[in-house]
């Protein structure tokens, strides 16, 4: 019994620990940032060439097929109905709401969150980190503060960009392949998606930035330095990632309703 | 460096330990200025963990490392970060940044410490890399580099900030004869030239002999001898003869703990 309350008290302890260390990891990052953006902005950019542009294939063709998606199942179960033009706003809804910020986060975890996590973890490795603490250089500032930054900023554009192209996708499916009216298909879109959808959107793609970043760099920063570490790390950006985005997609939506 | 002391590093009655595993219990040490110092001694004796402490990348967990007269553990991260600017190390695997190329990891401390126009980075990081014999690499990427050249590539980045202090981490492993010679010899006239400080990890107690003024060789947590590699190979404790001459058998055993050899392979040792 008092080791399984000593189990208990060592987990909670360190669980405790870790989300401390991860808040105050997360504060460095922020206190380094304006530094980093004033003075270094190439090598944000950099970054948001690594973490988004290398990620567009990915979203856009994701994309196309969850807008496709969406217009079969709205237009199969909206013909129950008779309601098969409605099939625009459903789609816009879902899109622009839900699955775009959630997809999105879900597949930038997968491709750029793993390559981050796996580089910074592999720097480790191979004493990368420390040879630059040994040339007084900051790796936190050097090299996690761009790559964090870089992901935040690319996270919204690849939302917008996964949205257009899901719409895309679904005019495709519906108005050519479906023969829904057009006029109906945008007109029922239009009136229906107020500023108050794109907000709840915008804000979701934002916060989903700023945690699939901070997950794959704090992975990467505390790597094991072995092979196996790396992997480890690589694994736990995109579980964790998943769990928290879906959490965190639970509560916004909670508090936009 | 802001003092003329002949001591330029001080250890202290070091202790430091990983987990259960003590590495250094009571260490003293003295690097002179101007001097090539060689840390010498068995694998796992803690020689590359002595040097991450005098970097203060560890913390002793007792104990003091002074510097130029300053305990290092008492350094904020700035002025730390002002005295490793005197640093320069090279690694044991190199460490080149693999998201640059040669020429940018030679100029990286430049570009991040000072102010130099393009052109002047550019002299100087040539001029570095012909010292190593590696200027036509410049644009070549550190994963298209041997063993070998990565580590002659972290040399000229090391000395490219002219340091006060360079340290090396086993610098000849992996270098074919006619670079570690020339390595060797730079090495040498780079600390007489320049008036830097060197301190070398190696085993290489051959190559060491011939460049280093001063030997330590630690053992058991403790410096075991020190002296010129001179005194060392003559010195009749038998485990300085033991270590210098690379004999098997002697104080320290070749052989990790293990139950009896024949037992074990009888199957006897898990009954």
């Amino acid at each position: 019994m008092t080791s399984v309350l000593r189990d208990i008290y060592n987990n909670v302890f360190e669980f405790v620990r870790t989300f401390g260390a991860f808040q105050l990891f997360f504060l460095r990052l922020i206190r380094h940032a304006p530094r980093m953006i004033l003075r270094r902005p190439g090598l944000i950019i950099k970054q948001i060439y690594n973490t988004g542009a290398l990620s567009l294939v990915i979203i856009m063709v994701c994309g196309f097929f969850v807008g496709g998606v969406l217009a079969l199942q709205g237009y199969a179960n909206m013909a129950r109905v008779n309601m098969e033009d409605s099939v625009g706003m459903l789609v816009a809804l879902a899109l622009i709401k839900e699955l775009g910020p959630v997809i999105t986060a879900l597949l930038f975890a997968g491709r750029a969150g793993t390559a981050l996590a796996s580089e910074i973890g592999l720097m480790k490795v191979t004493d990368q980190l420390s040879a630059m603490e040994m040339m007084a250089v900051n790796p936190v500032r050097r090299v996690l503060v761009p790559r964090f930054l870089g992901g935040v900023i690319a996270m919204p554009m690849l939302v917008a960009i996964f949205n257009c192209i899901g719409l895309y996708g679904a005019h495709v499916v519906s108005v050519n392949l479906l023969e829904v009216d057009v006029g109906a298909f945008y007109q029922q879109m239009q009136s229906t998606v107020k500023l108050i959808d794109i907000q709840e959107g915008i804000f979701k793609s934002v916060i989903f930035g700023i945690v699939a970043s901070l997950i794959a760099v704090w992975e990467g920063y505390n790597t094991i330095p072995t092979a196996e570490g790396v992997g480890r790390a690589t694994t736990r950006t995109v579980v964790i990632t998943a769990i928290t985005v879906l959490i965190f997609d639970f509560m916004i939506t909670a508090v936009f309703l | 460096m802001e003092t003329d002391s002949e001591n330029l590093i001080e250890i202290r009655d070091l202790m430091y330990s990983r987990g259960a595993r003590v590495i250094f219990k009571g260490l003293n040490l003295t690097i002179k200025r101007g001097e090539i110092t060689a840390l010498m001694g068995p694998s796992g004796t803690g020689k590359t963990t002595l040097l991450r402490l005098i970097t203060r990348q560890l913390v002793p967990q007792q104990g003091a490392i002074y510097v130029d007269g300053v305990d290092i553990a008492t350094l904020n991260q700035r002025k730390l970060y002002q005295l490793r600017q005197c640093f320069g190390m090279l690694f044991q695997n190199g460490a080149l940044l693999t998201d640059l190329n040669v020429f940018e990891n030679v100029a990286f401390p430049l570009r991040e410490h000072t102010k130099l126009t393009n052109r002047l980075i550019r002299h100087v990081v040539l001029t570095k890399l012909h010292a190593v014999g590696l200027r036509g690499a410049a644009d070549m990427s550190p994963t298209e580099l041997s063993g070998g050249m990565a580590r002659r590539v972290a040399l000229a980045r090391a000395m490219v900030m002219d340091p006060d202090i360079l340290i090396y981490d086993e610098p000849f492993v992996g270098l074919d004869p006619i670079s570690m010679g020339v390595i060797v010899r730079l090495v040498r006239r780079m600390n007489d030239a320049l008036g830097i400080t060197s301190i070398i990890v190696s085993h290489d107690v051959a190559e060491v002999s011939t460049v280093a003024d001063r030997s330590f060789l630690i053992s058991d947590g403790k410096v075991a001898a020190s002296g010129s590699p001179d005194e060392l190979n003559k010195a009749s404790s038998e485990l300085v003869r033991q270590f210098m001459h690379g004999m098997a058998d002697g104080p320290v055993a070749f052989h990790f703990d293990a139950p009896n050899y024949a037992e074990q392979l009888l199957g006897r040792d898990s009954e």
